[in-house]
Parts: structure tokens; C-alpha cells; sequence
């Protein structure tokens, strides 16, 4: 007889063993390449924060950073690659010198560009030549805003992020970001404040929408709710605190084999800040390349094949847990 | 240590089904009907849950909710806040038949 049993109470009953490709193979899937639509370009691992579910341990320390050379291969390649959208991230993108020029370069051959923000660099009042191409652009921004509760999210980001963030949203508010007349576009990122999973994302963000208008008259267009992934820094504190086995396991238990369709690896292809390729932004953090063999953005003619495999490894169920990671 | 709670037990939960098979899947519909969304929310109704869960002092329950509070996007803040309106319910519901106790010994006092 098959129990149907309160999900609350199933998540600690299931004790999946963390084997994500004998999962697969289990339910008969195979993680492979559909048309890749979107490239991302990771700028470098230099940040302001050093949030703790950071699964690629950027912050204030990290030499690693996109030169202009390198960003002009990956300039070239968005032109090859005809993407529809292009999507910037890091560390903080604010910080790399030569953010300007490839957000310049990118838009001349996508016409959607997703900025990846943490909003505390966008209220220091050091980034109006920033801003203003932004929103001159239309470039849709993405930034990360993992609860509406201070002290949730200044333990996860840093004593003092929140109120930087909320003076980030009201100055992009201001500029008509997050207004849907205007075709400015800001999106938020919610991850969990901890070692649980991410709630449903339709009530998540009825109830972000009236907290952040009823408290602060702030808007937004779509919010997204993601688990965090157990690598770099996040994996660290999971360690640390006891926790590694039991959030593994508990996104293990929640493998969603409907989740696997969608997974951004199979539309996304990922470009590091010294010009190599990954199937995401998780693989790059855990040095797993594209195709299992370092590839430079400038050996490729074109978007990767459709039907390539694509790497995979345990934390590869953070994407697939619940509704999944898109 | 030894003790009649122990964390590994709750996966156990499902076992409860053997011996009454039949109960056990009455019981468990009904449950999951009760946590699904209605006139309120999944979040709230984890919330009153939480809340309830320490009034009947179920560390199972307690394990299993404070999850589920977090997970739907409840904070400490508010997990706290539920706790303290379970614990004033208990509270006063002690002190509230204080009124027996003073019906009583008024009736038996001179």
C-alpha cells in the first residue's frame, strides 16, 4: 500500500542515496543539450559581500576577474552564437573594470541582457555611469533579495546589505525599474536563509509584492525562488554547522522528474572569467567543464550541439528539487 | 544516550499504516487535505501548526514544522511570536479556572 504521508513529515522519511546520475538512470532520463538559448557570462569572483550560501566562495578577496581580452572573445561569441538572451553575473559584476564595454558589446547582439546585482553596489553612489547605461539599455536586473526580514538577510549577506538593498530598490524604482509601463525590468532572487529548501514561488511572491509595497512602497516584476546550491562557502557552512548530510539528502528525496525538462543546463551555456566553458554557473564553481575537457569561448563556432551530454554531479540536485531551478 | 525521542524515529512515521492500513490512509488523506491551500494559506496554516505542535510538546512535530515554517517563508520573528500565542492560550487557560478555585472556596469560606 502506497502512503500518501504529509510532505513535512516525507522529506526526513526518504533516505535517497546522493547519486544524481544513478538517479537519472533510475528514471530512465538523460541530461542532454536542447537549443542553448542563453549564454552567461560569470565576470569573476570579486565581490563586496561574502554571503554565506555563495556556492562560488566570491568576495572581497578574489583575484580572479574578466579582462577586456577575454571579454571581447566572449563579445565575439555572443555574435556567433545568436543567443537570445545573455545573462551577467559573478561575484559582482559593478566591480569589473571592464563591465561597460562588454555590457556595450553584448547588447549590439542580444536583445535581452540580464545584470546580475547584489543592490548594495547600486546605492553607493559610485555607479551613475553604470546606471545610466542600464537603463538606457533596458537591461533587465536581477537582484538577489533573499527575504523581506532584516535579520534573515543580514545573516546570510552581511550586517547592513538589507537597509543597501532597499535603498537600492527604491533608487531603481525611482528610475522606473520594476514599474511594468516603463519595459524596465527587476526581478528578485529569494534563496533560503539557511539549510531548507525554497517555499512555492507563486505565494512567495504574493506575499514579497504586499510586504515590500505595504513597507517600503517597492515594486518589482517577477520573483524568483531558488534552493541554494551545497558548494564553495555554502557547503563550508552546511559543514560546519552539522547540516551537509541531511540538506543533501533532503534534496535528494526531493527529486522532481518533471524539474529535469526544464533545467537551465540544458538552454545555458556558461563562460568563466578566463573565457572557459561550462553547461552552469554550479559547474564552473565545482570545475566541472563543459564537454569534461577545458574549452575556450574562442574555439567555438556556435552554440553547443543539441543532444550534447551534460555534466553532472551530486549538487546537480539543487535543480531539480521541488519545482526547480530555471 | 538512550531516550524514548530520537530524530531517526520520524521516518518511522509512515510505518504507523501497519496493523490498520485502512485507518492509517483515512488518517493521512484527511492530514494533507487539512495542509493544503484553502481560505488560508499553507505558510499560515504551518504557523498554527508550529504554534500547536509546542502545546502538545511533539519534538517530531516541532522538527517537522519549523522546517515547513521556514521553507514557506516564515521567520523567526514570527515563528516566536506563534509560540508566545500558544503559550498565552496555556497560560490563561490555567489561570482562567483560578475562577473555579475562587467560586469554590468563596462557597466554603466564612
Amino acid at each position: 500500500m502506497e502512503m500518501a504521508v504529509n510532505s513535512q513529515f516525507m522529506a526526513a522519511a526518504e533516505t535517497v542515496s546522493p547519486l544524481f546520475y544513478k538517479t537519472l538512470v533510475e528514471h530512465d532520463l538523460k541530461l542532454e543539450r536542447s537549443e542553448t538559448t542563453t549564454l552567461q557570462v560569470n565576470v569573476g569572483l570579486l565581490c563586496n559581500q561574502t554571503c554565506r550560501h555563495c556556492h562560488l566562495d566570491a568576495g572581497p578577496g578574489r583575484q580572479e576577474i574578466m579582462g577586456h581580452e577575454t571579454a571581447d572573445a566572449v563579445i565575439d561569441y555572443a555574435a556567433r552564437g545568436d543567443f537570445e538572451a545573455v545573462d551577467i553575473t559573478g561575484g559582482a559584476p559593478e566591480l569589473n573594470p571592464n563591465i561597460l564595454r562588454l555590457i556595450e558589446g553584448l547588447s549590439r547582439h542580444s536583445s535581452r541582457i540580464i545584470f546580475r546585482s547584489n543592490l548594495s553596489l547600486l546605492s553607493d553612489g559610485k555607479r551613475a555611469e553604470l546606471i545610466d547605461v542600464l537603463k538606457e539599455k533596458k537591461i533587465v536586473i536581477v537582484a538577489s533579495f533573499p527575504s523581506f526580514n532584516e535579520i534573515q538577510a543580514d545573516s546570510q549577506r552581511g550586517e547592513g546589505i538589507f537597509q543597501k538593498s532597499i535603498d537600492a530598490l527604491s533608487k531603481l524604482n525611482t528610475l522606473g525599474y520594476g514599474d511594468s509601463e516603463t519595459g524596465l525590468e527587476l526581478n528578485l532572487v529569494s534563496n533560503p536563509a539557511g539549510a531548507f529548501l525554497p517555499g512555492a514561488q507563486g505565494p512567495l511572491e504574493k506575499r514579497f509584492r504586499e510586504v515590500l509595497q505595504n513597507k517600503w512602497g517597492l515594486q518589482f516584476n517577477h520573483l524568483y525562488a531558488f534552493a541554494n546550491v551545497p558548494l564553495g562557502r555554502f557547503r563550508a557552512w552546511l559543514k560546519e554547522k552539522g547540516n551537509l548530510d541531511a540538506y543533501l539528502e533532503r534534496l535528494a528525496s526531493n527529486f522532481n522528474v518533471c524539474a529535469v525538462e526544464g533545467v537551465m543546463c540544458r538552454s545555458l551555456i556558461s563562460v568563466s572569467w578566463d573565457g572557459f566553458l561550462y553547461d552552469c554557473d554550479f559547474n564552473l564553481a565545482k570545475g566541472l567543464p563543459m564537454g569534461k575537457q577545458k574549452t575556450h569561448v574562442s574555439e567555438m563556432a556556435g552554440p553547443p550541439d543539441v543532444g550534447s551530454p551534460i555534466a553532472c554531479a551530486d549538487h546537480c540536485y539543487t535543480c531539480t528539487a521541488g519545482t526547480g531551478f530555471t | 544516550m538512550e531516550t524514548y525521542y530520537k530524530p531517526e524515529d520520524l521516518p518511522k512515521f509512515p510505518d504507523i499504516e501497519q496493523g490498520a492500513p485502512e485507518l492509517a490512509q483515512k488518517f493521512f488523506d484527511y492530514y494533507n487535505a487539512v495542509f493544503a491551500e484553502g481560505a488560508l494559506t499553507e505558510r499560515e496554516k504551518a504557523l498554527i501548526a508550529l504554534s500547536v505542535a509546542h502545546a502538545v510538546q511533539c519534538p517530531y512535530c516541532i522538527d517537522a514544522y519549523t522546517q515547513a515554517c521556514l521553507e514557506k517563508g516564515s521567520n523567526l520573528e514570527e515563528m516566536t511570536e506563534a509560540v508566545h500565542v500558544v503559550t498565552a492560550i496555556r497560560g490563561g487557560a490555567s489561570l482562567v479556572h483560578g475562577v473555579q478555585m475562587r467560586n469554590i472556596a468563596e462557597k466554603l469560606s466564612m
